[in-house]
């Protein structure tokens, strides 16, 4: 089956009159994993919760196609609709897992509940596939765990049992939003290397929010890179991160601090507010390869070197 | 956390110790003598002695107090001077049932309207029934209860003739026809509580639906409203419990309003009347027990937190 | 709209030309809060005006006029002693207002003193004053009121009394609390004030901040304290008869409320929209200047 797992065109997200997100367009296939990188406020995240209709409705509107697996355009659900694929195709995995645990109920009640409701298990196969899950993901001594409230745990704890809710029920495609930033070095490597494990296992795929480009480079296939809403860049990760042809992903590339070098060169400048955007490359302000051209017309994502690139002057 | 409670506990005795210092300063800076209250018109001054003497009023202050408190805390209460009826039945036995009841069914009232008032308000935040509500709530904590009841008992006892004017039957003798004279006394009590705790539960969820948690519920695909009830309903317990515990204070005040209007007899109509009847002893009492109940009921919300919230259960 | 009050880190100096601005933008947001300020003002007319607006003495009993129902010469009607009704309610909108405002007063005033003291003070005097606090609030104000009541008596300037003895508690407890967040604030700020006399520490920080949220909830409470008058009045252990008082007048109406439903319903109207207005005002006043809308009331 070659027809790729998720199929994004144009997506566009308008609050107001700002635009959040600005046509973008991605393609992931089965058993992929996909990392969507850029600073912060880019629209990383805004992807992945609009992927997951998550969008609070207030003065959104929503532009573009979503083609997932056997759905046409996720973006046309209505609530019963996403409420067949939440939890079920389509899982999250959350930045901070402790704010993502209801404080009030234990965690193997949170993790129960989603066995019953998306797999109709009674309540004694639930419980015993919860304690299944939580050995799977690491958890020693899961059953006296199951009745731990998320704030006994630790924030690896916690973020593992998120990861088991998450892949409970089997989905074919988890989001996971930044999963690692509120945790220690140490940990984060153990959790990133227990979702790819575990998704590699059910056979599903993954797509990696982040903004460290060093993780993406180490655990995805490919990679979108994306600035103020637009894609900039997009393809397998090597290809991308080795020989990076858009002057945003060099920039990334740049400032990746490696032990051993002695320098410190941040880039200068940050990213424009919504209102002050150019109509066409948003990078463009900030761009060392900027022409007039680029602020007025918005580059194409085009097939270049064998990969996507939005550039008029790549490098 | 044992610590804690015991703090408390010495606390809430101080407290009570002040209070019953106060009630009993009331007695005595009351007008009136009195010895000479019971004597009536005319009187020796060998019977003034004597009478003086039986009562203790002929001993230091002090001694009288201790001795107050110490038939105080063990149900001697003291015989009403005017109609020499022994006081402790007529408060606990006689009136506080009634007050008790009334205060339950109002409180039971404000919450089961209010708080799916409130939900509604937080969930449909900003719309025509969130204004709706608002104004509903406003005027509900505004609108004077006494003129409230009189308002109902003209329009669904008098002009509709559906409910009894007023008297009070025990719902434990007769609960069809207790509950029936307690229909316009609770809508009374409570009116002004359903607008409080709408207030409250549409603030506290409106944040509640914010938390990340809410989001990781609709991600792994539960419904609407298991999303609201279960798992934002829940987290609002505490902030809507401690609303009850302050408002306490306003509902036994509210209570005594309304037993006037319904004529049922409470502390509130007992109190009033022991005021202007200049039964001293009586409004000491009912002060006192009223003060008790408040402070104990207060000292139960706050040590009940622990259990509303899992968080702040000890490790 | 930036959060004011002791919250805020700069907490020095109350908000100066920030008030006006704020006044007018309120205005505009919330339609409800200009009729509640009309209507409230309205009332305050009838206050300050009451003699010239009356058409009749409102203590002016009548054999011949008793029970009569609104329209004709008495447009809302007259009571059972033939009082006119309209005049009596307008007179009861001064008492209302004398008594409510005067009682905010004295209980505000009695709360900032007892507050401050509790605020500033630490160990034991600290413990005690607080238990003391604790111990005027274990009562709801209203049945406070009545036990000041027992000791007083009746009258007008009685309510008075037991009224702002009454708020003192709830006053105190808010005003402690905002000395304590001062309070924290100056700590961590200051090797420096060391050697500042106590009292000008008191006037120039901690005072500021004290009395800009003390004036938002004067407002709010300015309706609880003319409830609890009306209240006391309706009860009968207020106000003495034949003084136009609005609870008065809902309770002597309420024997009638089957054939003459306008002696009770049109002062208990008046108390209402009153009441309401004040509210709206309160609330309005307190969702604008108060960090958290959770605050305790």
């Amino acid at each position: 089956m070659n027809a790729p797992l998720l199929d994004v065109q144009g997506l566009t997200l308008h609050r107001g009159s700002i635009r959040i997100l600005d046509d973008v367009s991605l393609t992931l296939g089965r058993g992929e994993t996909l990392a969507l990188v850029g600073e912060s406020g880019a629209g990383k995240s805004t992807i992945a919760v609009a992927l997951m209709g998550l969008i609070a409705s207030g003065g959104v509107r929503i532009e573009g196609r979503a083609r997932f697996d056997d759905v046409p355009d996720l973006m046309t659900l209505n609530e019963k609709g996403w409420s067949k694929l939440r939890g079920r195709r389509l899982s999250m995995v959350f930045q901070d897992a402790g704010s993502a645990l209801n404080p009030c109920y234990t965690v193997g009640s949170q993790l129960a509940s989603v066995l019953r409701r998306n797999l109709g298990l009674s309540r004694a196969a639930a419980r015993s596939r919860a304690v299944e899950l939580l050995e799977s993901v690491g958890i020693n001594d899961a059953a006296a765990r199951l009745s731990a409230y998320p704030h006994q745990l630790s924030g690896g704890m916690q973020q593992r049992v998120m990861v088991a809710i998450a892949l409970a029920c089997n989905p074919d495609l988890l989001f996971a939003d930044e999963p690692t930033s509120a945790l220690d070095v140490t940990i984060q490597a153990q959790i990133i290397r227990l979702i790819l494990d575990e998704t590699r296992a059910h056979g599903a795929s993954c797509i990696f929010v982040l903004h460290d480009l060093a993780l993406a480079s180490q655990c995805c296939n490919r990679i979108v890179v994306l600035y103020a809403g637009q894609v900039m860049e997009a393809g397998p990760c090597d290809t991308v991160l080795d020989r990076p042809r858009h002057p945003y992903t060099r920039l990334l590339k740049s400032c990746v601090l490696e032990i051993g070098t002695k320098e410190l060169n941040p880039p200068e400048g940050g990213v424009p507010g919504y209102d002050a955007m150019p109509r066409g490359c948003r990078f463009a302000s900030r761009c060392p390869q900027a022409t007039a051209r680029c602020a007025d017309e918005r580059p194409p994502l085009v097939e270049v070197e064998g990969r996507a690139l939005a550039c008029w002057n790549p490098g | 956390m044992l610590a804690q409670s015991a703090g408390r506990i010495v606390q809430t005795i101080v407290v009570l110790l002040i209070v019953s210092g106060a009630s009993f300063s009331l007695l005595k800076l009351a007008p009136g003598d009195p010895v000479m209250l019971m004597l009536g018109a005319e009187f020796s001054q060998e019977s003034y002695d004597s009478l003086q003497h039986d009562l203790g009023l002929d001993r230091p202050v002090l001694v009288q107090y201790l001795t107050w408190l110490g038939n105080f805390v063990t149900g001697d209460w003291g015989t009403s001077y005017v109609s020499r009826t022994d006081i402790f039945t007529v408060v606990v036995k006689e009136a506080l049932p009634v007050t008790l009841t009334l205060t339950a069914c109002s409180i039971v009232l404000a919450v089961a309207v209010g708080v799916p008032l409130g939900v509604l308000s937080a969930v449909r935040k900003d719309s025509v029934w969130d204004t709706g509500v608002a104004v509903f709530a406003l005027t509900g904590t505004a609108f004077p209860s006494f003129f409230l009841g009189i308002v109902l008992i003209w329009l669904l006892a008098v002009q509709l003739g559906a409910f009894p004017v007023m008297g009070f039957v025990a719902p434990w003798d007769d609960f069809r026809t207790g509950m029936y004279h307690m229909v316009l006394p609770a809508l009374t009590l409570s009116t002004y509580f359903i607008g409080m705790i709408v207030r409250v539960t549409r603030a506290s969820l409106v944040e509640v639906l914010d938390q990340p948690y809410i989001a990781a519920a609709r991600a792994r695909g539960e419904p609407g409203w298991r999303v609201v009830w279960v798992h934002g309903v829940r987290n609002i317990a505490m902030p809507v419990v401690t609303m009850i515990g302050l408002q306490l204070g306003g509902i036994l005040q509210g209570a005594v309003l309304t037993e006037t209007v319904f004529s049922l007899p409470g502390i509130g109509q007992m109190l009033t009347g022991a005021v202007l009847g200049r039964e001293y002893t009586l409004v000491q009492a009912g002060v006192m027990l009223t003060a008790t109940l408040f402070i104990v009921v207060n000292m139960i919300v706050d040590l009940s937190y622990p259990l509303l919230d899992p968080r702040l259960r000890p490790r | 709209m930036a959060a004011v009050g002791p919250t805020t880190a700069n907490a020095a100096a109350p908000p100066a030309n920030g008030k006006p601005i704020r006044a007018k933008s309120m205005l505009r947001r919330r339609p409800f809060f200009s009729l509640a300020l009309v209507i409230t003002l309205g009332f305050l007319l009838c206050a300050v005006f009451a003699p010239q607006l009356t058409p009749f003495d409102p203590t002016a009993q009548s054999i011949d006029a008793m029970m009569m129902p609104p329209g004709g010469a008495h447009i809302l009607g007259t009571d059972s002693y033939g009082q006119d009704i309209l005049s009596r309610i307008i007179y009861g909108a001064r008492y209302a207002l004398l008594i409510g405002i005067v009682s905010v007063a004295l209980g505000a005033a009695g709360g900032l003193f007892l507050g401050v003291a509790a605020g500033l003070a630490s160990g034991w005097a600290e413990w005690v004053l607080m238990r003391v606090i604790d111990s005027i609030l274990a009562l709801p104000s209203l049945i406070l009121a009545v036990a000041f009541i027992a000791i007083l008596g009746q009258g007008v300037d009685k309510v008075i009394i037991a009224v702002s003895l009454s708020l003192v508690g709830p006053f105190a407890r808010t005003v402690r609390s905002d000395v304590l967040q001062v309070k924290v604030q100056l700590f961590v700020e200051a090797a420096g004030l060391m050697s500042i006399p106590r009292m000008t520490v008191i006037r120039r920080h901690i005072l500021p901040n004290v009395l800009f949220p003390l004036f938002v909830q004067v407002t709010v409470r300015v309706s609880e304290a003319i409830l609890v008058s009306s209240s006391l009045s309706f009860l009968g252990i207020g106000v003495t008869p034949p003084t136009p008082d609005w609870g008065l007048m809902i309770a002597e109406g309420r024997g009638f409320v089957s054939f003459a439903a306008w002696m009770s319903g049109m002062p208990g109207l008046a108390l209402a929209l009153l009441l309401i207005a004040l509210s709206i005002i309160g609330d309005g006043v307190r969702e604008e200047f108060d960090p958290k809308l959770r605050s305790d009331r």
